[in-house]
C-alpha cells in the first residue's frame, strides 16, 4: 500500500476527482432546482448529452471554450424547453417524456456525430488552465486543486449562491412552496406552472454545461453516449443532499473520486480492469443508499403534475 | 321508432370512437414519421427511400420477417415483465442489468450441462436459474423501497449499470473461453439450442413470449393477485387501509418483473447466439419501456408496438449497412413517437374535457 500513496498517485486521483466531479456537480445542482420545485427530470440525462454536443461543436468551430460552455448550457436548456412545455405547462408523465428526451437525444448527438465528426474525430487543445498564483504552489494537492479551468471555480461559487438563493430569497422560497405546497404558492397569487418551468430551464442550462466540461476540459472530444449515466448520477446526488447545495458537491467529489480512481491506479502502476472500476461510483451510490437511505428527502408534490383546483 | 333511432345514434357512437382509436395511433405515427423525415432530409438522406428500404426489409423480405419475428421474442418478454411493474406502480427502469446477468449466468451454464444432461433439462435449468439471478438482482431495490420508501426509479437504475459492468466483468474473466481470441463464453452447438420453429429460423423463444404475456395478462386482470398489484399501483396508501400486505406485493412485483427481463435474456442466448460475447449490451430495456406506455399497459396492444418496433430494428440494421443512416437513427423515431403519443393523448383529453364543460 506504501506505493500508492506516492505524490503523484495522490495529485493525479484529487485532481481527476475535480475533473470528473464538475460535471455530476452542475447536474446535481440543477437536478436540486427541479426537484425543490416538484420535478423529478430523468431528462437530465438527455440535457447533460446535448451539452456536450453543442458544447464541443461550438467550442470546435469557435475555437473558445468559453463559447462551448455557452453554447452547451443553450443545448441543455434546448431539451429542457421540451421538458418544461410537456411535463409543466401540459402536465404530462415526467418519467415518460423523460426518458423519451434522453432516447431522443442519445440518437440525434449519436447521428450528428456520425455525419459531422466520425472521420476525422477532432480533438480540442489545451482548456487553458488557470493556476492560481501561490496557492498553486503547494507542494502535492497545490497543483491538484489550484491549476483548473476556471469554470471549476465558477461552478463552486456557484454552490455557495444556490445555498443563498435557497435561504433567502423569495425564489428560493417559491421554489420550495411549488414543491411541497403548490395550492399554497397558488394562493399567494405566484404562478407554481412559471416556478416550475424556470427551475427545469435552469436545470437544462446547469446539466448542460456539465456535458460540455465533461466533453472540451474532460475528454477533449466528444464521443456518443459519452454522458453514460452522469446525468443519473446527478440525481441521486440531489436525492441524498436534501436540498442542500454544499452537501451535493461533497458527494459529486466522492462519485468523482471513484471515477478517477481508474487512472490514478494506472499512474500508479495498478492496472485493474475497467468494468471493475466502472461499478464504483454505482456501487458506491447503492451503498451510500443502504447506509442513509432513511435520511434521504423528496419533496411531496415530486413527479405530480400541478393543476389548478385539482386536489 | 324511437328504439332504432337510440340504436342507430348508439351505433354511430361507437363507430366514431372507434375511428377516433385508429386516428389517435394513427396522427402520431404519421407526424413522428413527418418529422423523423425532416432530419434524414437535413442529414441529405432520402427520407422515402430510407423508410421503403426498412419496410420492405424487416416486413416483406422471407429472411427479415423472420429475423423481425424472432426478435420479437426478447422484447416481448420484457414487456410482459414491465406490464406487471407499471400497474403495480413500480418503476423498474433496470431492466438491461437483469437481462445482462441472466444471458451471462445462461450462456456460462448452458454449455456445461449439456453435457451431463438432456436438451430439455437443461433448457429448462437455464431458465429457472437466470430468471432467479435476475429477479435477486432486484432485491435490493425492492427492500429500499419497501423499507426506507426509496424511489426504485433510481436505484433500479444504478443496479443496471452496476450489472452490465458486472456481466462484463463475468465474461471476460471469470467465464471466458480461452479459445477464443474475442472474449467470450463457450459457444453452445445449434443443434443444442433452442428447437427452431418448422424450417424457419425462428426459434420456439417467441412462444413462450407469447405464453408468458398472455399469462400476465391473465394474471392481472382475472386473478386475486392480479388485482391486489392493481390496487397497490392505484393507491399505495389505501391498499395499506384495506389491509393488503404491500411490502410482500412489492418485492412480489419487482421479482416477476426482473424474472421476466432475465428469462428474455436467457431465450435470447439459448435461441439465437449461443454465447456471450463481453460488452453485448443490445439495450432493449430502455427502449421497451416507451412501447409498453404507448400500450397503456395493454398486453394486445403490446404485442402491436413491439411488432412494429421490430420491423423498425431489423430494416434499420440493414439501412445502417446499405443506406449510410447509422442505426441511432431508430432511437430518434422511437422519441418522436412517444412524444407525439403523449401530446395526441394530452390534446383528446383537453378536448373531451371541452366537449363536456
Amino acid at each position: 500500500m506504501g506505493a500508492l500513496l506516492t505524490e503523484a498517485f495522490i495529485t493525479s486521483l484529487v485532481f481527476g476527482a475535480i475533473t470528473a466531479g464538475v460535471p455530476l456537480l452542475l447536474a446535481g445542482l440543477g437536478e436540486q432546482i427541479s426537484e425543490k420545485s416538484g420535478v423529478l427530470n430523468i431528462g437530465i440525462e438527455g440535457m447533460m448529452l446535448m451539452g456536450a454536443y453543442c458544447g464541443f461543436a461550438a467550442a470546435y468551430y469557435s475555437g473558445s471554450f468559453w463559447a462551448g460552455f455557452l453554447f452547451g448550457g443553450l443545448g441543455g436548456a434546448a431539451v429542457a424547453v421540451l421538458m418544461a412545455v410537456f411535463c409543466v405547462r401540459f402536465g404530462m408523465n415526467q418519467i415518460v417524456i423523460g426518458i423519451a428526451l434522453t432516447l431522443g437525444v442519445e440518437g440525434l448527438t449519436a447521428l450528428l456525430h456520425f455525419f459531422q465528426f466520425s472521420r476525422t474525430y477532432p480533438r480540442l487543445g489545451e482548456s487553458g488552465a488557470l493556476r492560481i498564483p501561490l496557492l498553486s504552489d503547494i507542494p502535492v494537492l497545490g497543483s491538484a486543486l489550484f491549476a483548473h479551468h476556471p469554470l471549476v471555480y465558477l461552478a463552486v461559487a456557484v454552490v455557495f449562491a444556490l445555498g443563498w438563493v435557497f435561504r433567502s430569497t423569495f425564489i428560493g422560497f417559491n421554489l420550495e412552496a411549488a414543491g411541497n405546497k403548490p395550492s399554497a404558492l397558488d394562493a399567494a397569487g405566484v404562478s407554481v406552472i412559471a416556478t416550475r418551468v424556470y427551475a427545469v430551464l435552469s436545470t437544462g442550462f446547469l446539466a448542460g454545461i456539465g456535458g460540455a466540461y465533461m466533453a472540451n476540459v474532460g475528454a477533449g472530444l466528444f464521443i456518443p453516449f459519452m454522458t453514460g449515466g452522469a446525468g443519473f448520477i446527478g440525481i441521486v446526488l440531489a436525492m441524498l443532499a436534501r436540498g442542500r447545495p454544499l452537501w451535493v458537491l461533497f458527494g459529486a467529489l466522492l462519485f468523482g473520486a471513484s471515477l478517477a480512481l481508474t487512472t490514478a491506479l494506472q499512474v500508479a502502476g495498478l492496472n485493474i480492469p475497467t468494468d471493475v472500476v466502472q461499478m464504483l461510483p454505482f456501487a458506491m451510490v447503492m451503498l451510500v443508499l443502504v447506509i442513509f437511505g432513511r435520511h434521504s428527502y423528496l419533496p411531496p408534490a415530486l413527479g405530480h403534475p400541478y393543476v389548478r383546483g385539482e386536489r | 321508432m324511437t328504439t332504432g333511432s337510440e340504436r342507430s345514434d348508439a351505433d354511430t357512437t361507437q363507430i366514431r370512437d372507434s375511428l377516433l382509436a385508429v386516428v389517435r395511433v394513427l396522427v402520431p405515427v404519421f407526424l413522428a414519421l413527418f418529422v423523423g423525415a425532416l432530419i434524414l432530409l437535413s442529414f441529405g438522406k432520402d427520407p422515402l427511400t430510407y423508410y421503403g428500404y426498412v419496410i420492405s426489409r424487416g416486413l416483406f423480405s422471407p429472411s427479415g420477417l423472420e429475423a423481425t419475428i424472432t426478435r420479437i421474442a426478447p422484447l416481448l418478454l420484457i414487456a410482459a415483465g414491465l406490464i406487471v411493474a407499471f400497474r403495480a406502480g413500480i418503476w423498474n427502469l433496470g431492466v438491461d442489468g437483469q437481462f445482462l446477468l441472466a444471458s451471462v449466468v445462461t450462456a456460462a451454464l448452458a454449455p456445461v450441462l449439456m453435457d451431463s444432461m438432456p436438451r430439455g433439462l437443461t433448457i429448462v435449468t437455464c431458465f429457472a436459474v437466470s430468471t432467479a439471478v435476475a429477479a435477486a438482482w432486484s432485491l435490493l431495490p425492492a427492500f429500499l423501497k419497501v423499507r426506507y420508501g426509496i424511489n426504485e426509479i433510481i436505484t433500479t437504475l444504478m443496479m443496471s449499470f452496476l450489472g452490465i459492468s458486472l456481466s462484463n466483468v463475468l465474461v471476460k474473466i471469470a467465464f471466458n473461453d480461452p479459445s477464443t481470441t474475442v472474449p467470450q463464453t463457450a459457444t453452445l452447438p445449434v443443434d443444442e439450442r433452442l428447437p427452431r420453429l418448422f424450417d424457419t429460423t425462428i426459434h420456439s423463444g417467441v412462444l413462450i413470449a407469447l405464453v408468458a404475456l398472455l399469462l400476465v395478462h391473465l394474471m392481472m386482470t382475472r386473478t386475486a393477485f392480479g388485482l391486489k398489484l392493481q390496487v397497490v399501483g392505484a393507491n399505495p396508501r389505501a391498499a395499506v387501509h384495506t389491509g393488503l400486505a404491500v411490502g410482500k406485493l412489492t418485492y412480489a412485483t419487482f421479482a416477476i418483473s426482473a424474472g421476466l427481463a432475465g428469462l428474455a435474456g436467457s431465450v435470447e442466448i439459448l435461441g439465437v447466439w449461443g454465447t456471450m460475447r463481453a460488452d453485448w449490451n443490445p439495450a432493449y430495456g430502455l427502449l421497451v419501456i416507451p412501447l409498453v406506455f404507448l400500450a397503456r399497459f395493454h398486453g394486445a396492444a403490446t404485442i402491436g408496438f413491439v411488432l412494429f418496433f421490430a420491423v423498425l430494428m431489423i430494416g434499420g440494421e440493414s439501412a445502417s449497412r446499405r443506406l449510410g443512416v447509422p442505426q441511432y437513427y431508430v432511437l430518434v423515431l422511437v422519441s418522436l413517437l412517444l412524444i407525439f403519443f403523449a401530446l395526441v393523448e394530452y390534446l383528446d383529453q383537453r378536448w373531451r374535457k371541452q366537449a363536456r364543460a
